[in-house]
């Protein structure tokens, strides 16, 4: 394991819902993550289709968001979610994994500002995206 | 003149407690999350008890962002979906025993926002939801979760859905 990947199993491990839901970190760095959930069965929403529930998309594209803020050149110490508006395009294709792609594309002294998008295993027709808005707390002395 | 006898109070009860059931119990992800939801006339409350996997940040600690919306979003549809179906079975469109046996279509989400007010506290939460429009094809609905403090909100919502069958 590279020093970058044992963080990125560190900051997982570290969320029980995270880890919890089998989310992963793909990459890190500078603001921007890619993280992954696989298809699972308790996680569906309609079981009629197997499609995976829209609150655990959600959860997915929370924990991508915060991961990106808190990989922000900024080095924030923590961060807490102001507020997420959630798009869903279509149901995410029974048992595929999703991948989101968030991006902390601003920040100001204690807000960062974030966009994220879910895929499913076909990467051109988007499942979700979200924009949000997080608290960012600065080092001591930095501020 | 005579009146039909109303029915017995614990056949309307039972009647429409199974419907609710049936609304929730086949969803995977609602039973994984453990939400509940309790019935007083046609009025839900959504419960959530705490449970350690619901956890986001372990220092705190705090519930999950991601658990706050997913709760906030099953709270909304089956809010949605509830107040159709009751309006359906006092009309007597709809025969309470059907419901179930056929597989269910509740209404879809287009997109929900979320306000995060404060840390949800290790501890059980609540939500109430309210349709503020329901159209033949699209709705709107908001909902607000507590935990100790009715008053004290932890977080609220609005979502846009899609109605079934259309």
């Amino acid at each position: 394991m590279t020093d970058i990947d044992k963080i990125a199993h560190a900051f997982i491990s570290a969320l029980p819902h995270a880890a919890a839901l089998g989310m992963q970190i793909t990459s890190i760095g500078d603001g921007v993550v890619v993280m992954t959930m696989p298809w699972d069965a308790r996680f569906v929403g309609d079981p009629a289709t197997g499609v995976l529930h829209g609150g655990a998309v959600s959860s997915l594209l929370d924990t991508a968001s915060g991961a990106a803020v808190m990989c922000h050149p900024a080095a924030p110490v923590s961060t807490a979610t102001l507020d997420l508006r959630i798009d869903y395009f279509r149901p995410a294709t029974p048992r595929q994994t999703i991948t989101a792609r968030a991006e902390c594309y601003h920040v100001t002294r204690s807000v960062a500002f974030v966009r994220v998008t879910a895929t499913d295993e076909d990467a051109t027709r988007p499942v979700a995206a979200a924009t949000g808005a997080f608290t960012l707390d600065r080092p001591r002395g930095l501020t | 003149m005579t009146r039909a006898k109303p029915e017995p109070v614990q056949v309307i009860k039972h009647r429409r407690d199974a419907a609710l059931k049936a609304l929730t119990a086949g969803v995977p992800f609602i039973q994984y999350l453990g939400i509940q939801f309790d019935r007083r006339g046609d009025e839900l409350t959504a419960i959530l008890p705490f449970d350690p996997k619901l956890i986001g940040n372990p220092a705190l600690p705090a519930l999950h962002g991601g658990v706050t919306a997913s709760f906030l979003e099953v709270a909304a549809i089956i809010e949605l979906a509830w107040s159709t179906l009751w309006e359906g079975m006092e009309q007597g469109q709809i025969d309470p025993s059907e419901i179930g046996t056929s597989p269910l279509h509740l209404p879809k989400t287009i997109d929900f926002t979320v306000d995060y007010l404060r840390s949800g506290l290790p501890r059980d939460a609540y939500a109430r939801a309210r349709v503020n429009r329901s159209g033949r094809r699209y709705a709107s609905v908001h909902v607000e979760a507590w935990q100790d403090n009715r008053s004290r909100l932890f977080a609220q919502g609005t979502g846009h859905f899609l109605m079934p069958g259309e």
